[in-house]
């Protein structure tokens, strides 16, 4: 006999992570994931939105990575809550870790909370953790071939942040074709071009942030 | 990526509804998988066959129906079939398009005795 199932795959994450949602609901914090390959500037860019926001909204942060403190030292130089989850292996932040996360984070002090997910552009897409918002970051000198390679995440998020842009002269990206390729997969995508090192369109997608945090709390 | 563990969930989902219908064995499970998600139909088959014994799924055949990525483009409202990772619209070559199917991920059905 066929018994009728029509039950999502990861929906035991699914759950969880709508748990997170409805306590984050609860004290009106806005939630944004960050996702992007190791070393294109996830840790930076959290850093300069800390920076840019700082007389505006209540921050904090949770760093994903397998190991080590490195991420959540430098966040907590800036005198902002952080949590570091060191994963010990998984390649992704799920909605578990992030529920145990929560826990120790001053919920009713906050407005934004920044998630800097493990340095992958795979896998974390599957796993929803109860975030508002999905940020990648697109570096200038990974190439602008990515969208092609790894479609999923350019479709998922809700903006792709091209950083690195003061190295334009010296690697091969065409931003143009980027935009219009990211843009046909993705029509209500933000791209954002960013330095973190000059600090080059930081304002505007800081100015994006937070009109997103206030709309959601 | 993850078969490991998406194929645990795969059988916890199938034994729970099967539970549910007081079925003593589980015969086939289909799944819909989207060319989108990136899920590699072999990777599945190899979890659940080191998974599956001892449950009420043992011996269960897999059934993976893949349905393919489809696109309608925003110019000219053509429907084509994302094909090697090409966005271009085959009729006027804009990039990219509505995704109308391939992002689907679940266990559609279970067959039971």
């Amino acid at each position: 006999m066929k018994v009728s199932v029509v039950e999502g795959i990861l929906s035991a994450n699914d759950e969880i992570a709508l748990q997170n949602r409805r306590l984050l609901d609860k004290h009106d914090i806005c939630v944004m994931n960050v996702m992007a390959s190791p070393g294109s500037g996830k840790t930076s860019l959290i850093l300069r939105t800390i920076d840019a926001l700082r007389n505006r909204l209540r921050v904090a942060v949770v760093e994903g990575d397998i190991a080590s403190t490195v991420d959540a030292d430098r966040v907590a130089a800036k005198s902002v809550p952080v949590v570091q989850i060191n994963t010990g292996g998984q390649c992704h932040l799920d909605a578990p870790m992030l529920h145990r996360a929560l826990a120790q984070l001053p919920l009713a002090e906050l407005d934004l909370l920044m998630i800097e997910n493990v340095g992958n552009l795979i896998c974390p897409v599957d796993f929803k953790l109860g975030e508002n918002l999905n940020v990648m970051i697109a570096s200038a000198p990974e190439g602008d071939d990515k969208p092609h390679k790894y479609p999923s995440i350019f479709i998922a998020v809700d903006a792709v942040v091209i950083n690195k842009v003061d190295l334009l002269p010296y690697v091969h990206f065409d931003v143009p074709a980027f935009r219009e390729l990211v843009a046909g997969m993705n029509p209500e995508v933000r791209i954002f071009e960013v330095s973190c090192e000059t600090g080059q369109g930081i304002e505007e997608w800081a100015e994006w942030v937070a009109k997103q945090a206030v709309r959601a709390g | 990526m993850h078969e490991l563990s998406i194929t645990q969930s795969v059988l916890n989902i199938a034994v729970e509804h099967a539970e549910r219908a007081e079925a003593e064995r589980i015969l086939a499970i289909n799944l819909v998988v989207g060319e989108l998600t990136g899920f590699v139909d072999d990777s599945i088959q190899f979890y659940f066959d080191m998974f599956s014994p001892g449950t009420l799924a043992e011996g269960a055949r897999l059934a993976i129906r893949r349905v393919p990525a489809r696109i309608r483009c925003r110019v000219c409202d053509a429907e084509f079939t994302l094909q090697d990772s090409n966005w271009l619209c085959p009729d006027c070559s804009a990039v990219g398009g509505d995704i109308l199917a391939g992002r689907e991920f679940l266990v559609e059905s279970i067959e039971v005795e």
